[in-house]
């Protein structure tokens, strides 16, 4: 009886990630029931990015460090599954220099993708350690060299990647329900790892790091606990993202993609799942709508020339805006919580880890 | 291996990453930010002297100095319109805000313009070249490095000797203490953009000369050098930057010639697995700089 009403209670306090996913429940149930080709499209895309924006908000949200690594490992995720899941024939076609012993391997589409996800993990767990010490302007640099030498790698590991050139013949599998179970998912592992004591540890070293090392939080291990999973999902998102795009090349996985899920944080707010949540839905509806007017303004030939990167620059300029006056996005740290339940752990007391109050000294090493 | 040739080359590129990441490290000593659009200030001096050349006849020297003067003053406008409002948030926020920049003026370019390259047009004197003792020197070599001594030089004179130099050279090494003392913030931080936008004018007219021709991504492959050299010297020091774009210089083509070709694809790998490794093991580069390194907005 006992055990039962603690899970209640529990329950009751934490009905955040149920908030998040029942409207999108619905919705990508009345999309699969009414909706034409084009919106399953737009709300699979929409789950997946989820996926992405989540994962990323696993670490930066809660550790406070900007990653630029991130979608480097959702191309480890995406190159790796692929490999995995494709077809003996299709890899003849398309990968013709392939190692031979990965050549008859041909794996149903889940475990293909746990082993995407595990491939990035690993690499994150075996880079992340030594990264992790790093602090502030320090590790943004070495992320984004990280994520330079990633793209490099993909770009020249032809026998594996086809090199710059587009890699064909992925199998379709994540269909618009498959894409929500794991969106759906992801937001629950999100929300959990920041209830957890490792998340609760990696929220404080990002509030004040000497507090947090003072009261003995080991810094450097629950900040890589966080990378690892971080990566972890960017590869599982990466594969669901190649089994559905189906041919793609490594400048996928590069800076264009970096700025789409990095904006589809920091505007719905990085310190809350709630936010990322949120800003994934904003910023993906928005461009689907600005995609829409840019084809519609081409095909009219309303212009001598093609409109190209309009979405972008709208999409940048909203970023700026945001960034100036409401620097800790659309929801900051505040979870969306039914009233009358905020448990201990509420996001209140980090409402400004992206403004200066609680900033903690540049460039030091822990 | 280790021909002349091979040595005027690495001097060469090393001058050129040496104004570049002169021009990231004045901004990143005084706001510990690292400007990612900067790269594109090189892009804006690129079209700019397409555009003028497409529509006006002037020599090329006052299409230079115009394109120079416009990628100082779009470094300028960035501080005031983007920089300046979040500069007293967090880094995360600044970093984002310049990563938002960046790919605004990218995309604008592609929007305005057009995502195919444009020509641009170069100085007969950048296609001929002097020989020496049997060697061709292209005259593009010689005016890079003879350009960079002179900036340099400039630099350090400015650095040294004016009122406006030395209170940015404190700025640098500690910004809290330089306002108490009454130094105008807005000032400085404002002179050091214009200074970034300077050098990475001045680096554009040669690096478009590479190619003759301009794109809206051209500024990514400078930023990346100017992220090394910076590393390599010292993110706290205008020295470090200028002796970091050497060595950059000399590595890059040490590899060049020292890697053996499968590797060779992979030289941008290295030279990133550089900084990581000397911001794990030094992180304050070669020249340790005075600044404590704490941001203060």
């Amino acid at each position: 009886m006992k055990n039962t009403n603690a899970g209640i209670l529990w329950l009751k306090s934490h009905t955040t990630p149920f908030i998040l996913s029942i409207p999108l429940l619905i919705l990508a149930v009345l999309v699969q029931a009414y909706g034409d080709t084009l919106l399953v499209r737009i709300v699979t895309v929409l789950f997946i990015n989820l996926v992405m924006v989540l994962s990323l908000q696993v670490f930066m949200g809660n550790s406070g460090i900007l990653n630029f690594a991130h979608i480097g490992f959702m191309g480890i995720g995406a190159y790796t599954s692929v490999l995995f899941s494709m077809t003996p024939q299709a890899k003849a076609a398309t990968l013709p220099d392939l190692y031979p012993f990965l050549r008859p391997i041909h794996l149903p589409f889940l475990p293909s993708l746990l082993i995407g996800a595990i491939a990035a993990a690993l690499v994150a767990a075996l880079v992340g350690y030594a990264l992790m010490r790093l602090s502030d302007a320090a590790a943004v640099i070495t992320l984004f060299a990280l994520l330079v030498i990633i793209h490099t790698i993909l770009v020249h590991w032809s026998i594996v990647t086809n090199g710059p050139r587009t890699l064909f013949g992925v199998d379709n599998y994540t269909s618009l329900g498959i894409s929500t179970f794991f969106g759906i998912l992801v937001i629950f592992i999100a929300y959990l790892f920041k209830e957890t004591p490792v998340g609760l540890k990696l929220r404080a070293s990002r509030d004040d790091r000497y507090a947090a090392a003072s009261i003995g939080v080991n810094i450097v291990q629950v900040r890589w606990a966080g990378f690892v999973l971080s990566a972890f999902l960017a590869g599982f998102g990466g594969g669901l993202w190649a089994h559905f795009i189906t041919s793609f090349s490594p400048y996928a996985f590069y800076l264009t993609e970096t700025f789409s899920v990095l904006s589809m944080l920091v505007i719905g707010g990085t310190g809350s799942v709630s936010g990322a949540v949120l800003g994934t839905v904003v910023v993906t509806l928005l461009r689907e709508g600005l995609r829409a007017v840019e084809n519609s303004v081409n095909i009219a030939g309303v212009f001598p020339n093609n409109l190209v990167g309009f979405t972008e620059v709208v999409l940048s300029l909203l970023l700026i805006l945001i960034l100036v006056f409401r620097p800790s996005g659309l929801l900051g740290s505040q979870e969306i919580r039914l009233a009358n339940t905020i448990p201990l752990a509420s996001g209140k007391f980090s409402a400004s880890e992206l403004s200066r109050e609680s900033s903690p000294k540049e460039g030091e090493h822990v | 291996m280790l021909s002349v040739e091979f040595l005027l080359n690495a001097i060469t590129l090393g001058s050129l990453c040496a104004l570049l990441a002169l021009g990231l490290v004045i901004v990143y000593g005084i706001l510990k930010l690292v400007n990612f659009a900067y790269g594109e200030l090189i892009m804006i001096t690129g079209y700019t002297l397409y555009l003028l050349n497409a529509s006006f006849q002037l020599p090329w020297l006052v299409m230079a100095l115009i394109g120079v003067l416009i990628a100082m003053f779009t470094s300028y406008s960035t501080e005031l319109v983007a920089f300046r409002p979040v500069r007293t948030k967090s880094l995360s926020a600044m970093l984002i805000t310049s990563f938002a920049v960046s790919t605004l003026l990218q995309n604008a370019a592609l929007l305005l313009i057009s995502p195919r390259a444009r020509a641009v047009p170069l100085p007969k004197l950048f296609s001929a070249s002097l020989t020496v003792m049997g060697i061709a020197i292209p005259w593009r070599n010689i005016l890079t490095v003879v350009t960079s001594l002179v900036l340099l030089i400039g630099l350090t004179l400015l650095l040294k000797k004016t009122i406006l130099g030395i209170a940015l050279r404190a700025a640098a090494d500690n910004f809290r203490m330089t306002r108490l003392m009454g130094v105008p913030a807005d000032l400085v931080i404002s002179t050091a953009f214009v200074i970034s936008g300077l050098m990475a004018g001045i680096v554009g007219l040669f690096w478009v000369g590479r190619t003759a021709s301009v794109t809206p991504t051209i500024g990514g492959a400078p930023l990346l050098i100017a992220f090394v050299a910076t590393v390599i010297g010292g993110m706290n020091s205008l020295l470090g930057a200028v002796v970091g774009g050497y060595i950059y210089g000399l590595i890059f083509s040490f590899l060049g010639v020292m890697l053996p070709q499968t590797l060779l694809d992979y030289r941008e790998a290295f030279m990133f697995l550089i900084v990581i490794l000397i911001l794990l093991i030094r992180p304050e580069g070669l020249i340790r700089g005075a600044g404590t390194g704490e941001r203060v907005g």
